[in-house]
């Protein structure tokens, strides 16, 4: 009725400054997220001024570093996505076979023991993957294909694939589980042998869930680093042949980065441009997948 | 419950923290720039780090061109060069008020590699070269056959230093003609071991890069002779070894590798004592590691450069320079 | 007829069965002859010299303890800046931000951009530390710029996971506390989140983990000189396990990729054994 008590309001006081701490911590996402687009944005601006747009995406070399400059886009694209494709062409079928073996198959017993084994390995540094590539699978590749360059696409695109498999494996196997058994054994109800309904009955069914999955991956090989820094080599070239050097976008930014990076020169404004098309696209591909995982969570949650 | 460990590590962080400040600027020396040099560097470091376990030096890649940078503003206090400092370089030294010593450690020459089971190309000439390096051979210039009709006809894999790279500048003003100006067509890296492993895998590549490089990891490489086409140093193609190099038969690709000191870090003793150990010992450790020593009159000349604090550079014109021998550095030196 | 067509259905089915447990055991083992050939590459050098030597041109000299040191303090400095914050904001969003901003967008929006900031590669946050804490703060590169850097690299994965956590805590412990007259924060500091403990260990632990093994955002925010002595203070240059081992295996001499080896059978097993250790906690927890 009266005025609160000094205490109350002093508890009062404290609670407001601790929400208001918590809601500073909240705010860190908010100003990272304005930061990273910020300094993108910035030297992004800075490079289009003096880069007309159109020869970005058209210009078929990116050689910026040199005396005769050409500043397309399109060879260190061509080179990230060449060596993600190996690495899905690796990753994904497998995965998603290995995923029905667990889900569907395996006995309780394998699935205890193989489940935190995926997990864990997902845990292996890629600079660990780059020693791979680079020192185990090339040269086992180089005794099977003779001509193979010492820097190539295939070996890092593989070991990416090893590398992104217990991962992709682990997310189709959860979308498998959230099916729920009651479809399934309407499908064994119906006389269907176990492969019948995996691959009509539940897969269809963890479809958004798997394609959620699906994107999540490619979105980790194109910005991953270190496996086609250490493995791929640094020619950026226009190509689709994976037994020659190449260069993703993520090698490039590393490579300007071991020299010197001047600010305010157009060879600094390259990275951030790059770090750009990076941001975006995985930033596309990450929507993308969170627009399937809704649909799979409100399909069976 | 959580509170207190959290309080203890705080205040292990603060004193950490406090404890260092007050020491780290003095006892720290940092070398950036080429890596032609950085083995070279490396070794000084590492030798002088055992004698005096205190000081913290730390040696960076960024290419003699990147490195210039560095030094300019202040970021470095050494710089490693495998090129006398360029003329824009020294106008912005002069902008920045930015004094420095130019002291020449030794002498290198660029090797010019292929893949061991490369049978078929042994020599090559300066023209050739220059075919296959120059602007205009970007997208055309890609197989062996182009560059001499009885080669096979497989693709040519390059490597190269990057534009920031003081080997870069160099080889393209002796081979193209004009510094920093190639094709831009190939696998380039300011880290020459990235180079070595990548000719070093691969049937058909051809690279370029200090000789040292080439002396570390003989096995994996095979080196190609050079024949300069000029009859003064004696006719067909020199392979780079430490005498033809020292003697000067070796051309173009030979040339003085220095070391630049700040002038104001100079005044740090641990800078002083560091450089000054680094000129007294450089001819024992350039055997090691396949680099050319200059003879001792020289370095008693840079010696005395550095201790009477000389500012400057000797070369007239600014930038690489082809045709530097030693003699002629000699000479250089004793003028100034 | 009808016989043959079952049967054949059957045999695929058994077809199947085998050639994907089959593919199981083939990628476990691929996995396996890996790891064990880095482990036989490596175990050559592993002695006590390597572990507390500094980095030499000799590569039969050379050893990691900058880099040990660099790694633990990196951890360690991570921890403590990302863990509060981190947990912090789940704590904001799950506990006060849904009352207060129930139905709104805002909280939408939040989500969205906590999983946007998870997903975006770990080389464009090198690129923000190079800008933000390298230069524009003028740190340098230094351990300060390196662990900022990585902190706000995990910031969002510990926001994740913490929020889960939170999450997985029942509302009735809530409502209790709250009825029986404690404020919000009492209820969240001796009820929530001593339930929610678990699950936002098994986080950290992730994260750490995860801040151990990077290598492509120290490498832009300059771990990668030549250092042979231990940081002193926070403004140091620094060296970090997985960078050191990026820069070995780039050499082309073989003694440098048998130090590489060891480095990386120092840094997986305990990588390895601390992700069991969040895995255990999680599967302990979830039991609960």
């Amino acid at each position: 009725m009266g005025k609160p008590s000094r205490k109350l309001r002093g508890f009062q006081f404290r609670e407001f400054l601790i929400e208001f701490l918590l809601a500073l911590c909240a705010l860190v996402s908010v100003l990272a997220t304005i930061a990273i687009i910020g300094v993108l944005v910035f030297e992004t601006i800075l490079f289009f001024r003096n880069i007309p747009v159109g020869s970005f995406f058209t210009d078929l070399q990116w050689t910026p570093l040199f005396s005769e400059k050409h500043f397309g886009i399109l060879p260190l694209l061509s080179g990230t996505f060449l060596i993600t494709t190996i690495a899905m062409m690796v990753a994904l079928p497998s995965g998603l076979c290995i995923a029905v073996c667990l889900s569907e198959y395996a006995p309780a017993s394998v699935r205890k023991v193989v489940k935190p084994c995926l997990e864990i390995l997902a845990g292996i540094p890629t600079v660990v993957f780059g020693y791979f590539a680079l020192l185990l699978v090339t040269p086992f590749l180089q005794n099977l294909l003779p001509g193979l360059s010492g820097f190539n696409a295939l070996s890092p695109g593989i070991v990416m694939g090893i590398m992104i498999l217990p991962w992709a494996t682990s997310l189709s196997d959860d979308a498998l589980q959230a099916v729920p058994t009651d479809l399934r054994e309407a499908a064994y109800a119906l006389g269907s042998t176990r492969l019948q309904t995996s691959f009509r009955v539940v897969i269809p069914a963890a479809f958004s869930g798997i394609t959620a999955a699906f994107f999540l991956a490619v979105a980790r090989a194109i910005g991953e680093t270190m496996i086609v820094t250490i493995a791929a080599g640094q020619q950026a070239k226009l190509t689709i042949n994976p037994l020659e050097p190449a260069q993703t976008m993520t090698a490039y930014i590393v490579q300007v980065s071991l020299g010197d990076t001047e600010a305010g020169t157009i060879e600094y404004q390259t990275v951030f441009v790059i770090g750009m098309t990076l941001f975006v696209l995985t930033l596309l591909l990450n929507l993308v997948s969170e627009h399937f995982k809704k649909r799979f969570q409100e399909a069976y949650q | 419950m959580t509170r207190l460990p959290h309080q203890v590590a705080i205040s292990l962080l603060i004193v950490f923290f406090f404890s260092g400040c007050g020491s780290s600027e003095s006892e720290r020396i940092r070398l950036d720039g080429s890596s032609t040099v950085y083995p070279l560097s490396e070794a000084m470091a590492e030798e002088f780090q055992r004698q005096e376990s205190q000081v913290r030096i730390t040696v960076g890649i960024s290419g003699t061109g990147g490195g210039f940078g560095k030094f300019l503003r202040g970021e470095a206090e050494v710089l490693n060069a495998s090129r006398p400092i360029r003329a824009s370089e020294l106008e912005l030294a002069n902008e920045k008020n930015v004094e420095f010593i130019e002291l020449p450690i030794a002498y290198d020459g660029i090797a010019v590699v292929v893949h061991p089971s490369n049978t078929w190309c042994s020599s090559l000439t300066i023209s050739e070269l220059k075919r296959i390096w120059e602007p205009g051979s970007q997208g055309r210039i890609l197989r062996w056959n182009q560059v001499r009709p009885d080669w096979p006809d497989q693709p040519i894999h390059l490597f190269g230093p990057g534009a920031d790279s003081g080997t870069y500048d160099y080889f393209t003003l002796a081979v193209v003609g004009e510094e920093g100006v190639s094709r831009g067509d190939f696998t380039s890296s300011e880290d020459d071991n990235l180079l070595v492993w990548g000719v070093a895998r691969d049937p058909n590549a051809l690279g370029f890069f200090g000789l040292s490089y080439f002396e570390e990891n003989k096995q994996g490489l095979k080196v190609v002779a050079i024949d300069d086409q000029k009859s003064d140093n004696g006719d067909g193609p020199v392979e780079p070894l430490l005498e033809t190099i020292f003697k000067g038969t070796y051309q173009p690709l030979s040339r003085p590798i220095f070391i630049y000191v700040r002038y104001d870090a100079v005044s740090l003793p641990v800078v002083e004592r560091f450089v000054d150990f680094y000129v007294r010992n450089v001819s024992i450790l350039a055997k090691e590691l396949g680099y050319i020593a200059l003879p001792d009159q020289a370095y008693d000349l840079v010696l005395n450069r550095f201790r009477n604090r000389v500012t400057g550079t000797v070369f007239e014109t600014n930038g690489s320079q082809v045709g530097v021998t030693v003699g002629k550095l000699l000479d250089l030196e004793t003028r100034s | 007829m009808r016989t043959r067509k079952i049967g054949w259905k059957i045999w695929n089915d058994r077809l199947f069965s085998i050639l994907s447990f089959a593919l199981l055991g083939f990628a476990m083992l691929v996995i396996l002859v890996l790891l064990s050939a880095v482990f036989l590459d490596g175990f050559t050098r592993l002695n006590w010299s390597f572990l507390t030597g500094f980095p030499s041109r000799f590569s039969e000299q050379a050893g990691i303890l900058p880099s040990l040191v660099g790694t633990g303090l990196l951890a360690l400095l991570v921890v403590f800046i990302t863990f509060p914050v981190g947990v912090g904001a789940a704590v904001y969003l799950e506990e006060y931000a849904k009352h207060r901003f129930a139905g709104s967008r805002v909280l939408r929006i939040f989500e969205l951009n906590i999983t946007n900031l998870a997903g975006i590669p770990s080389i464009v946050y090198g690129l923000l530390g190079l800008v933000l804490f390298v230069r524009v703060l003028a740190l340098g590169q230094s351990l300060a710029a390196g662990a900022l850097t990585l902190s706000m690299l995990l910031f969002p994965v510990i926001v994740i996971s913490a929020r889960e956590a939170l999450r997985a805590v029942p509302m009735s412990i809530r409502e209790c506390s709250l009825a029986l007259g404690a404020t919000r924060w009492q209820t969240i500091r001796h009820h929530v989140l001593p339930a929610a403990l678990p699950g936002i260990l098994t986080g950290a632990i992730l994260a750490i983990s995860r801040a151990t093994g990077e290598a492509a955002p120290l490498i832009l925010v300059g771990a990668l000189a030549y250092v042979a002595f231990l940081p002193d203070s926070l403004l140091s240059p620094f060296s970090a396990l997985p960078v050191q081992i990026f820069s070995w295996v780039s050499r082309p001499q073989v003694g440098f990729h048998h130090n590489a080896a060891a480095a990386i059978s120092v840094l997986l097993p305990a990588l390895l054994a601390l992700n069991s250790l969040a895995i255990w906690l999680r599967n302990r927890y979830e039991r609960k």
